[in-house]
């Protein structure tokens, strides 16, 4: 086979991106997407240990009914920015600005990103925003949730302007982010490589860019209207008024429902790239994989009204809202089963990276199905609300995504640091998270069916003894979480040498040093055979 | 219909059981349960199997074969997943219907929500905080909104919620229930003390019902609907024994089908009549003038309550062509 031609701009430096410059200028001022990616990584896990705190301190109120540790005032601000906190400035930024600024370049063999410079403004428009969301906190909080429900929102007496500002920010950062994505894979790609068969990750971040630029938009519009309405009295929702308080209903999920998908699809692409590389095999339908991903990214878009189902809408509205919900359950069903026959006839390692992924597998069905079980309207009626509905999502978004994020970390940590992380220590942190997770959620299903209503300070009555457990499950989740950054922390500065590819990967990141150098690729790049080529005997 | 073993509502943590439509949405609720357990442990029992029959047993990996599945085979399951999906979706809809959509012929409550409190406001005009009564065995409809922020009424065990919007009235239908007591929650988060917004839905037996009717003083709350339209000058364009003045009379409007201008023909129910209320030439009846002020703001939740029981009950007065059965 002939080799595919050297990117332009590839240069014969050899030394990695980490020892060309070592200043704390050369990363605060830096146009490499794989550095940009790594301040990205700091900021957003930063940010979910910062949602996590509130997360303790509102299990920690579950501990008894009535008052325990906070007011009820307290409580109300706690899960609001728990939830603006993991949202907006930890999952949504998590893999794609994380790990997809790091790893798109090199899967397509491109030595940078399309716009490096809009790429590291987008990264400090993210500072300036999240810096503004937690500023938000000394000047009082806020109380309406992260949905932002009108009228309450116009008429609460907490200070909700600097956390709509900050989010309107972050949302600017989030649409920088998704235009450098796609006009780096619409026109970097290396020579020779088509569409299909390009690996699945960039695939993935490729469908989450045309998400977020498409509706960050309306979050931007339907937060303008709330900031209006409760600073300067507007009545856009007032019915008093003309208004209509469900109108924002309908602009917020627009946004927010497809919001899940910019959060889930990066994380189906980390899926996508593990299981071939541990199972070393090809994935058992390349095409369904990828066409099932532009599935969800365009029916993501047209299922905003199954949260509204008890809301007073049409009952024509409800059944077309209900029904499309349940396409983008056959999307995922169909990846569950690729993911699942991929494993079939492979040659499997158990290293901790597929553990997760097996994680990620039985809480991801569960919680998919049970997206299945609240689209289904009579049900929804009896959960809307209630924990059921935070138990599901909870299981997508942190047993999920944020499973297929520890994945990740595990998986690419030979390739950004060139070290190994100690794999008995990883082992543990992998049960705990996964125990810590299920002790903590599966009692919100029950409670959920016995009727507890969520955002509730108070215990009516009667759920007491599932909440005590939830809770104690997550001082588990978060033992788990520690003794994972302790095997970063560690592998980070002791790890062993790692080698460029440690885990035979096919897989286009693989086939330059580790961690790459400055720009990505020394010499010339063997692209021909292809990322999922397993059933060739030599590596390439 | 299958009916739900006490074990299973138990293990599923479910509260009782008061109305037949909380027994079959129960029984959807475990099949599909029962699908989502099945289903998780089929993917985790043949992940465990694939890994225990293909682990890699050196320390480099050999070449595998490529397996690329069918066409067929992809559609297949995609088809054999989406009619099951489709299948809960289908009897879903019939449920949530059925529990929108009212028998003529029910009790009625009003049900006005504010922080943090409920009121429920009866036809012969007494009202109640907290505690609604209604009799076991025949159905009742609420009719309901808000006074201030959104609120949401939820009865667990008759498995229904309904958001009360202010500015919106909407309905909510309840199947006959067993005598008993059931907890209101308020589910939509309304501020401070929303997990105080706490309530009793009082549901009793006949004897004990007709005691709580004896004990009603007041005149009747369509008696205080033609009070307010007295004094807010509704009757001057809106007589109330069927002759047509400036605005078509209160009499068998109720449920009837109404033509507009416009060509369209509506049904006369809570939604449009307090819809016309606050913007009357929106939807105007076809052959009156466009003449009628909007009462936005200028009328309470209760006593626009009041107008709508009016004219409830003034459906049967004069029978009009074109009733909605």
């Amino acid at each position: 086979m002939t080799a595919l031609p050297i990117p332009p701009g590839a240069a014969h430096d050899e030394r990695s991106f980490w020892t060309t410059a070592t200043t704390i200028k050369s990363w605060l001022v830096t146009t490499d997407h794989k550095r940009i990616g790594i301040l990205y990584f700091v900021a957003t896990t930063s940010m979910l240990f910062l949602g996590g705190i509130f997360a303790i301190i509102i299990r920690l109120e579950h501990l008894t009914p009535g008052p325990t540790i906070v007011s009820a005032e307290t409580y109300n601000r706690l899960f609001t920015l728990h939830g603006v906190i993991m949202v907006w400035l930890y999952m949504i930024p998590s893999i794609p600005a994380g790990f997809g600024n790091f790893l798109v370049p090199l899967q397509i063999g491109a030595t940078e990103v399309a716009f490096p410079r809009l790429n590291l403004a987008s990264f400090y428009v993210y500072v300036i925003g999240a810096a503004v969301v937690i500023g938000s906190l000394f000047a009082g909080g806020v109380d309406t949730g992260w949905t932002f429900y009108a009228p309450y929102s116009a008429r609460t007496p907490a200070t909700v302007l600097p956390t709509l500002i900050g989010i309107f920010i972050v949302g600017c950062s989030t649409i920088l982010g998704g235009i450098n994505f796609i006009v780096t894979i619409h026109t970097m790609r290396l020579r020779g490589l088509g569409w299909m068969r390009m690996p699945l990750f960039t695939w993935t971040i490729y469908a989450t860019s045309i998400i977020q630029i498409l509706a960050t938009p309306v979050l931007g519009i339907a937060l303008t209207v709330i900031g209006l309405d409760h600073t300067f009295d507007w009545g856009l929702f007032d019915p008093a008024r003309g208004g209509d308080p469900v109108l924002l209903q309908h602009l917020f999920w627009f946004y927010s429902h497809p919001a899940v998908y910019i959060m889930i699809l990066p994380a189906m692409g980390v899926v996508s790239e593990v299981i071939p590389t541990f199972a070393h095999k090809n994935p058992y339908s390349y095409r369904a994989i990828v066409y099932s991903t532009l599935g969800i990214a365009f029916v993501g878009f047209l299922t905003w009204g199954h949260h509204m189902f008890v809301a007073g809408i049409s009952r024509f509205d409800a059944a077309a809202f209900g029904l499309l919900s349940m396409l983008v359950a056959i999307f995922s069903a169909i990846k569950v089963f690729t993911w699942v026959g991929t494993l079939f006839r492979g040659s499997i390692e158990l290293a901790v990276p597929l553990l997760y992924v097996f994680s990620f597998f039985f809480l991801f069905t569960f919680g998919g199905m049970t997206g299945v079980a609240v689209a289904t309207m009579s049900l929804d009626v009896h959960w809307h609300d209630t924990y059921f509905v935070v138990a599901h999502f909870h299981f997508i978004m942190v047993g999920a995504t944020f499973t297929a994020f520890l994945s990740a970390i595990h998986y690419w940590f030979p390739k950004v640091t060139g070290r190994l992380y100690a794999r008995k220590p990883a082992l543990v942190g992998w049960a705990l998270v996964t125990l810590g997770f299920l002790v903590t959620f599966t009692p919100q299903f029950l409670l959920g069916n016995g009727g507890m209503p969520r955002r509730y300070y108070d215990d009516p009555v009667g759920f007491s003894v599932l909440h005590v457990i939830s809770t104690m499950g997550s001082w588990l989740l978060t033992l788990g979480m520690f003794v994972v950054l302790g095997v970063i922390v560690h592998g980070v500065a002791r790890g062993a040498k790692a080698g460029p590819n440690p885990w035979h990967s096919r897989s286009f990141e693989w086939r330059t040093a580790s961690p790459p150098p400055k720009r990505n690729f020394v010499g010339p790049i063997d692209f021909n055979i292809g990322a999922y080529a397993y059933d060739v005997a030599d590596e390439p | 219909m299958i009916v739900l073993p006490d074990l299973a509502r138990h293990a599923l943590g479910l509260p009782v059981e008061a109305t037949p439509t909380a027994a079959s949405v129960d029984s959807l609720h475990a099949a599909v349960i029962t699908t989502t357990l099945v289903g998780t442990a089929c993917v985790a029992a043949v992940t465990f199997v694939f890994v225990l029959r293909y682990r890699r047993t050196r320390e480099a990996p050999a070449a595998t074969p490529r397996i690329v599945a069918s066409g067929f085979r992809e559609w297949l399951t995609a088809s054999a997943v989406l009619a099951l999906f489709v299948g809960f979706w289908a009897v879903g809809y019939v449920q949530y219907t059925s529990i929108e959509r009212p028998p003529s012929g029910t009790l009625v409550v009003y049900v006005t929500a504010k922080q943090w409190m409920w009121q429920f406001t009866y036809a012969d005009g007494r009202s109640s905080e907290d505690v609604l009564v209604v009799r076991a065995g025949t159905p009742f409809e609420l009719v309901m909104t808000s006074r201030d922020v959104i609120h949401s009424f939820f009865v667990p065990s008759f498995r229904i919620k309904q958001d009360t919007i202010p500015g919106r009235w909407v309905t909510l239908y309840v199947d006959a229930a067993a005598p008993g007591s059931y907890p209101i929650y308020c589910a939509e988060f309304c501020g401070v003390a929303h997990s105080h917004m706490l309530g009793e839905v009082r549901v009793l037996d006949e004897a004990d019902y007709a005691v709580w009717e004896r004990e009603a003083t007041h005149d009747g709350y369509a008696a205080r609907g033609r009070e307010v339209a007295a004094s807010h000058g509704c009757l001057s364009c809106h007589a109330l024994d069927g002759q047509k003045r400036a605005g078509p009379s209160f009499a068998g409007l109720y449920g009837s089908r109404v033509p507009l201008d416009d060509g369209r023909v509506v049904i006369a129910d809570e939604a449009y009549l307090t819809h016309s209320i606050v913007d009357p030439l929106a939807d105007r009846v076809a052959g009156y003038p466009a003449m009628m002020p909007s009462y936005h703001g200028q009328l309470s939740a209760e006593e626009t309550g009041a107008l709508l029981e009016l004219i409830r009950s003034l459906r049967d007065t004069l029978p009009t062509q074109g009733r909605v059965p």
